[in-house]
């Protein structure tokens, strides 16, 4: 028998009952919970005359459908509305805490996990959102679950899931200079493909993740489901744990030393056995830029976009002459030479303080091009926002032309009022260039903070590097 | 979940195949925040003559007379007899939650697409197959017969007709136990709540952050 990897230690330390058939209750430490997928699990609840397990293992804020500009003007669009409104009532219905739009705590739920230390290291996180996998970064088994699935939470504080097979990705080697966490996601989804980590739970390692701050092993594991798996994780190493330090719902004192060792052992063993593993050279992996309708089209912002012919099979030439019609490009044309309409700087996997510190350095006494009609940062949290106004970034932003709105998933999904017009071209910092994902016809190319801040001045997308 | 017991049922017919979860719940109606109440809204475009929007007050609306459900010898109806492919399309729950809402208790039909099929079970709703055969003969003894009612016996798995007949039908022993005791998932956990307890409170010991 091997050792045990990170994701065993999670599995087993939450595992209630187990099935003879594998199917496992799971007991879930944290849920975090958001307007969109509750409703319908909170009637549930009412319907059957239930009571939540355990209210205060649940934390809500509304962020899918907020506005990003004169919040207190309310919600104009009456279903974004609704929803919101509902979430408060279920909240004080049912006791459990929320952090309302107009509360500085307000933000992107996987934002705010960590920031409040409501995300802890060997904790089981789940939300009604797939990039749940956000928290694993903090050695935390985190995943998304369905609405059926919110309600059963609420109601049992358990899950009924089935272990998934481990794979680990060691990148090792140093990042070069300009080369973020989401330059890697890129790299590794560009490298596996987006079905890469189907079944599997992924453990990011090596010397280059060990060398990512925090946010930065967010970013990353925010985009595991990117690449197919339900969670992404990364071991507990001092980072984690001063990162987790102080933090409101982080505990304190002789608690604290006693948590403390224990997210120390929150690492694979040595001799633990992996499903499978990938090795990545971090020397190798360059600024990336997408140019179709999935993650895994993506290619080195050195690059062009592929020519069709060239694909590997029929079928990946079908997708492929499909993206590009979706895209407006054709074959051959240098990445570089692609310029943007629109500049968004914001969503989940994107819009921590380190990244909004990012773009600004890019940013710094330069002015947004004039052919890019807008360029907007929207900070992951009414906290960021406020530590970013303190540090002088929101004024780096405004005076380069670029607009400093409210916290929220914003034109990420275009739920709220943010959106691409069809067949606008945007330069993205989210994670999920799908058509018609930041409005219809918006043609969107995933990138980093700084790379989306150079493609705002220069109209079209440059390798930051030499920017 | 109420619990699945013995009862005979009017049963009202719909005779067409492939009926999707559009035609059960049209699409404009999956924006609610609601689980429940969807039931006026079954079958929307077929049942009435003008457009529905959720939220409207469905009391005053056209329907169309030749549509079955709004015929006065179905009023009441718990099984519902359709064709093959019933609930094709999303998978979404509202479709079952539609049928559940009007009343429906049970569906007969030679074939479910197979989403639908496992929903129905979640929201106590019970999809019996039968042959294509005896389904036929059904629809000819609904229309043919007013006040059709058919004895549905989830213990025995048997469809029993009027005239005494008795059809076996086939049901997953996991899904009947859950059916018959009105277990939906989250009842099924709660049947190891002590267990829940239990790790609760040695995880406190281990773990006392995790409770604050
Ligand atoms: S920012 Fe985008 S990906 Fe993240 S939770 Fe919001 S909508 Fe989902």
């Amino acid at each position: 028998m091997g050792g045990l990897t990170l994701y065993d230690k999670l599995w087993q330390s939450h595992l209630v009952h187990e099935e003879p058939d594998g199917a496992t209750l799971l007991y879930i430490d944290r849920h975090l919970v958001h307007e969109v997928t509750s409703p319908q699990a909170f009637e549930g609840l009412r319907l059957a005359d239930r009571q939540p397990w355990r209210a205060s293992a649940a934390v809500a804020v509304p962020d899918h459908n907020v506005p990003t500009t004169q919040r207190s003007a309310g919600i104009a669009d009456p279903i974004s509305r609704l929803q919101v409104e509902t979430l408060d009532a279920n909240c004080k219905e049912f006791g459990i805490i929320e952090f309302k739009m107009n509360d500085v705590r307000q933000g992107i739920v996987h934002v705010i996990g960590p920031e409040e230390g409501l995300t802890l290291p060997g904790m089981t996180v789940v939300c009604g959102d797939s990039h749940t996998s956000t928290h694993g970064a903090f050695g935390a088994l985190a995943f998304g679950i369905g609405t059926s699935e919110v309600e059963h939470v609420l109601a049992t504080q358990c899950l009924v899931a089935k272990k998934s097979k481990a794979m680990r990705i060691n990148v090792n080697g140093e990042l070069g200079l300009g080369v973020t966490a989401k330059d890697v996601a890129l790299a590794i989804i560009g490298a596996i493909g987006t079905a890469g980590g189907n079944g599997y739970a992924i453990e990011f390692a090596g010397s280059a993740i060990r060398g990512l701050s925090m946010e930065g092993r967010m970013t990353l594991c925010n985009m595991a489901i990117e690449a197919g798996a339900r969670a992404g994780m990364v071991a507990v190493d001092e980072k984690t744990i001063e990162y987790v330090r102080g933090r409101p719902f982080s505990p304190t004192g002789e608690i604290w030393a006693q948590a403390v060792r224990w997210w120390q052992t929150l690492v694979s063993d040595v001799d633990a056995v992996f499903d499978q593993e990938v090795n990545l050279d971090a020397v190798a992996i360059v600024p990336q830029v997408t140019w179709g309708t999935s993650p895994e089209m993506v290619t080195t912002v050195n690059g062009r976009v592929p020519d069709p012919m060239q694909a590997p099979s029929d079928v990946k030439r079908q997708d492929w002459e499909r993206a590009l019609t979706y895209m407006g490009l054709t074959a051959n044309t240098r990445i570089e030479d692609i310029a943007v309409d629109k500049v968004f700087i914001g969503s989940c996997t994107n819009s921590r303080i380190e990244d909004l510190r990012a773009a600004a350095a890019v940013i710094k006494g330069r002015k947004k091009a004039a052919s890019v009609k807008l360029a907007m940062v929207v900070p992951g949290s009414g906290l960021v926002k406020q530590q970013a106004e303190q540090e002088g970034l929101d004024k780096v932003f405004l005076d380069a032309g670029f607009e400093w709105r409210d916290p929220g998933c914003s034109m990420c999904l275009a739920m709220n009022a943010d959106r691409l017009e069809p067949g606008e071209r945007c330069a993205s910092t989210s994670n999920r260039n799908f058509e018609g994902r930041q409005g219809q016809g918006g043609r969107t190319h995933l990138v980093s903070p700084a790379m989306a801040a150079a493609a705002a001045l220069a109209g079209h997308f440059v390798d930051v590097r030499s920017f | 979940m109420r619990a699945f017991t013995l009862f005979d049922g009017l049963v009202m017919p719909i005779d067409r195949a492939n009926v999707d979860t559009d035609a059960i719940i049209p699409k404009q109606f999956l924006k609610s925040i609601k689980r429940s109440g969807f039931g006026p809204n079954l079958f929307d475009e077929w049942r009435y003559l003008d457009h529905g929007e959720p939220g409207q007050n469905n009391l005053g609306r056209p329907l169309n007379p030749d549509f079955v459900l709004n015929q006065p010898r179905y009023k009441g109806a718990q099984v519902l007899l359709a064709r093959e492919n019933f609930g094709c399309g999303s998978s979404r729950e509202h479709a079952p939650w539609a049928l559940e809402d009007y009343g429906f208790r049970a569906l007969i039909a030679p074939s479910y697409a197979d989403i639908f099929y496992n929903n129905c079970f979640k929201n106590g709703l019970l999809p019996i197959v039968l042959d294509a055969a005896i389904i036929d003969r059904l629809f000819n003894d609904v229309a043919n017969t007013p006040g059709y009612s058919i004895r549905i016996d989830l213990a025995e798995q048997l469809v029993v007709t009027p005239s005494d007949d008795r059809f076996a039908f086939d049901v997953d022993p996991h899904r009947k136990y859950c059916l018959i005791n009105g277990l939906d998932d989250i009842g099924l956990t709660l049947q190891h709540a002590d267990k829940i307890r239990a790790y609760e409170v040695q995880r406190k010991l281990a773990a006392p952050w995790l409770f604050k």
